[in-house]
Formats: structure tokens, C-alpha cells, sequence
């Protein structure tokens, strides 16, 4: 184990703006590439659904 | 013959779209688990470094990302050479499907790198081999995007799209080789087998951990917006019909 308690963790050695920098802005890229999709998804099933009762 | 048979079956929108559909939750879910793996042995099992503190914790996700901006550039690339030579309608969406998720990976590695570069280098971005192709990279992602979407003609913007990631393919080899070929401020091969045997082990498996972490969300992805586009390019037909006709 590399850490004492929980704020030497988040402190990371002095670099934790570099460090939860990079993996946060990761996390958050993922996150909202996966709503991007699910959001894509849903009004494109909204759309086609109203399309075919339109015209059916 | 048989297995030839199966991948014709499954080149087609109709059938690879509900056997996508059953695989994007493992992948998903493999993702997940292989990401919490990696960070547990990235931040708890992985010893701090003698030289770089805990700043060097960010290889666990710089280099994964950084693989599978170049990996996943090659792969669609391959996608529209398949689809040029065999004019097959599912490769071309498998193309359009994977650029966005390169494009951030690219982004991502540069962003990292500059986070990594500040701490170690003194300076955020430099204008070395390395650093410059991979901008290259995120370019040419941005660039395959923009032309397919710039042409009203859905056939010839894949087909200009599928062309131009081709030709910018050679740009992968370069990036990889850059720091043998020139003299880069960027270090060489990211893993020192030189050090003690139970470090490199433990950075090692989180970074590969992390890796295939990046592998399965890529494919969960970009199999959820090759659906989205099966439907969008498809929406005439009738089994399009049918699904959206049932879909809640």
C-alpha cells in the first residue's frame, strides 16, 4: 500500500492537479460520449417510431 | 467455407444489428471491470516511482489512450479499404462509427501528455516529433469527419473518407517510430525493464490492464453508433420499419 491515509492519496505527492487532471478529464470524456450515444439513440428511435405511425 | 458463410451473413446491416446490440453489454461490461482492475493496480499496488514521484501515475492512462488513438486510426482505415475494395455497405458505417471515438483518444493523449509534459519537461507542449505527429493524428481524425460529413452524397463521402484515412495511415508508423527515428525530448519505450523486476511487473500489468480496459469500451462504443447509423441509413427499409414500428 502506497498511501497513510486518504489525503496523502488525493495529494499525490504534490502532483495532483497533473495526476486527477489527466484521469478526470478522461472520466469525464467517456461519460459523455456514452450520454452523447444514448442520446442519439433515443431521439433517433423517437423519430423513426413517429415515422412509421405517420405513414404506416 | 462454412466460416465464410457466417461473415457474409453478418455483413449485412439487418442481421449484425441485433447481434451488436447483444454484444455491447459485454464489452461494456468488460470495460468497467478492466478499468477498475487497472486503476486498483495503477494507485495501490504500483510503487511510487524513485524519480518521478507520484506524478508518473498518469502513464496509466497516457499511454492506453495513446495506443488506441493509433490502433483505432489503423483499424479504420482497414474498414475503408474493405469497404473500397468490396463496396460493402457495413464497413463504411463501421469507418464513420469509429472516427469520433479516435478523435477523443487522440485529444486525450495529447491532453495527458501536456499534464505529464508540464511537471517533468517544464513546458506543456513542445514542437518534437512525437508531440507533432500525434497533433497530426487528431488532425487527420478531424479531417476524415469533415470530409465525409462536407459531401451531401452519403457513397462518395465515405468513399472520400475512406481514401483520405488511407492515405494518412502512413502517418501511424511515424508516430510510433518518431522517437527512435529523431532525437525527442519524449522518452522511448515506455516501460523500463531495467528496474527492479516487481515495479516493472506492477506498472506493467496496470498499463495493459488499462489498455484493454480502452480496448472494450472502444468496441462497446463504436458497435452503439454503428447502430445508430444502421438506422439513420437504413430508415427506408422495412425491417428499419418493423423494429422502430416495436421499439418502446
Amino acid at each position: 500500500m502506497n498511501w497513510g491515509s486518504p489525503a496523502e492519496f488525493f495529494a499525490m505527492g504534490g502532483y495532483a492537479f497533473y495526476v486527477w487532471g489527466s484521469f478526470g478529464v478522461c472520466m469525464i470524456a467517456v461519460v459523455i460520449e456514452t450520454i452523447l450515444l444514448f442520446r442519439r439513440r433515443t431521439n433517433l428511435l423517437l423519430q423513426l417510431k413517429s415515422e412509421s405511425s405517420g405513414n404506416p | 467455407m462454412f466460416s465464410l458463410f457466417n461473415w457474409f451473413r453478418y455483413a449485412s446491416p439487418q442481421t449484425f444489428y441485433p447481434l451488436a446490440g447483444r454484444m455491447i453489454p459485454w464489452f461494456a461490461g468488460a470495460a468497467a471491470v478492466f478499468a477498475a482492475a487497472g486503476l486498483y493496480v495503477g494507485f495501490f499496488v504500483a510503487p511510487t516511482d524513485a524519480q518521478q514521484s507520484e506524478v508518473y501515475r498518469v502513464i496509466f492512462i497516457h499511454v492506453p489512450v495513446s495506443w488506441m488513438s493509433m490502433f483505432i486510426y489503423l483499424v479504420m482505415a482497414a474498414w475503408g479499404a474493405i469497404g473500397l475494395a468490396f463496396n460493402t455497405r457495413l464497413s463504411f458505417m463501421m469507418a464513420r462509427s469509429l472516427a469520433p471515438t479516435g478523435a477523443l483518444f487522440a485529444f486525450l493523449s495529447l491532453w495527458t501528455g501536456a499534464l505529464w509534459g508540464r511537471p517533468t519537461w517544464g513546458t506543456w507542449w513542445v514542437w518534437d516529433a512525437r508531440l507533432t505527429s500525434e497533433l497530426i493524428l487528431l488532425f487527420l481524425y478531424l479531417g476524415v469527419m469533415a470530409l465525409q460529413a462536407a459531401i451531401d452524397d452519403q457513397r462518395r463521402g465515405d468513399r472520400a473518407g475512406a481514401l483520405l484515412a488511407i492515405i494518412g495511415a502512413i502517418n501511424v508508423p511515424i508516430i510510433y517510430f518518431s522517437v527512435v527515428w529523431w532525437n525527442t525530448l519524449h522518452q522511448g519505450a515506455s516501460v523500463s525493464l531495467t528496474r527492479a523486476p516487481s515495479m516493472a511487473r506492477a506498472m506493467l500489468a496496470g498499463m495493459l490492464l488499462m489498455s484493454l480496459a480502452c480496448w472494450m469500451y472502444s468496441i462497446a462504443v463504436s458497435l452503439a453508433r454503428a447502430r445508430c447509423i444502421m438506422l439513420e441509413r437504413e430508415r427506408h427499409t422495412a425491417w428499419v420499419g418493423e423494429l422502430a414500428g416495436s421499439a418502446s
